[in-house]
């Protein structure tokens, strides 16, 4: 196999296996919220501001996925 | 709206040895509008004769005052300036890319880290100014002294994280959606165009979060994070 036909393996891999733990960890967190919210609605408001927040770093990661992959497709250094 | 590679930035015109690209033309048109917009209503806003526009504005600024005053646990106004500028650059640089003709600068990687350097160098400057040299730089040893390289090392990673939310977030979704278009055509990416028009303000409320987190962090209202 070439470099280039294992770089592009190696994107798919990267977004598909990356994406599963933060969809996973996203979806806690917004159950864990919702959960919150149906038991106290006013603080409504205090969540939703923190899931936000919490949302933004758990989705880091699979932007980290995302941008390797494209380093890797792009910018890939082995790559004359 | 062109599929290129999400690297490299088309060139506009050279300025002598200078390249001239076409993120910075449209960073520039944006700080343009935004600052148009304020010199020209800032005389009329908090008078009788604010109009429609103005109002508006006064709601913006007075929602983003209260938004930062609960996030910091103090007095917002004196980041008003930084946080809430950081908030209207971003968010009309996010919305500039669903416009034909023009593109987001925020999906390129340049503007990204001009806007996480500059939330990485006030943090300091604002925690120093705040606090004093003594008790900011106490401030790193925070629960034990042994736990200097972890703190110093969370200033790195969590300004690289910004740059790289921000970066990835937006030019994901332009690209998504140039991809979409080239193939499926005309007038099929409209719902993911309006999803990344939420999205563009999410993020922008993310970033804004996020540079107010860290400063009341650093000034000491909050606790790090």
């Amino acid at each position: 196999m070439s470099i280039e036909m294992i770089s592009i393996l190696a994107a798919a891999l990267a977004v598909s296996f990356g994406a599963i733990g933060p969809a996973l960890a996203e979806g806690r967190a917004v159950a864990a919220a919702l959960d919150a919210i149906a038991r106290q609605p006013d603080a409504a408001n205090t969540i939703s501001r923190t899931l936000f927040v919490g949302l933004a770093m758990i989705e880091t990661t699979a932007i980290y996925c995302l941008v390797i992959a494209l380093l890797v497709l792009f910018a890939n250094p082995f790559v004359g | 709206m062109q599929l290129t590679a999400p690297f490299d930035a088309p060139v506009a015109f050279a300025l002598g040895p200078v390249a001239i690209t076409w993120p910075v033309i449209h960073a520039l048109l944006c700080s343009l509008l935004l600052v148009g917009l304020g010199i020209g209503l800032s005389a009329r806003v908090a008078t009788e004769r604010a109009g429609r526009l103005g109002t508006s504005v006064e709601a913006v600024v007075d929602l983003l005052r209260a938004e930062l005053d609960q996030v910091m646990q103090t007095n917002s106004r004196p980041f008003l300036p930084l946080l809430g500028g950081l908030f209207l650059f971003i968010a009309t640089a996010n919305l500039m890319g669903l416009v034909p003709g023009l593109g987001a600068p925020t999906a390129h990687l340049e503007t990204a880290i001009a806007l996480g350097l500059t939330v990485f160098g006030s943090v300091h400057v604002l925690g120093v100014r705040r606090r004093g040299w003594r008790d900011y730089l106490r401030s790193f040893g925070h629960p034990r002294w042994w736990m200097l390289p972890l703190n110093l090392l969370s200033e790195l990673t969590r300004t690289l994280s910004l740059i790289l939310r921000l970066f990835g977030n937006v030019m994901s979704g332009e690209f998504v959606i140039a991809i979409v278009l080239s193939l499926a055509g005309f007038l099929v990416p409209v719902p993911l165009m309006a999803l990344e028009a939420l999205l563009g303000l999410i993020q922008a409320y993310i970033f804004t979060i996020l540079a107010a987190v860290f400063i009341g962090g650093a000034i000491g209202t909050i606790e790090k994070g």
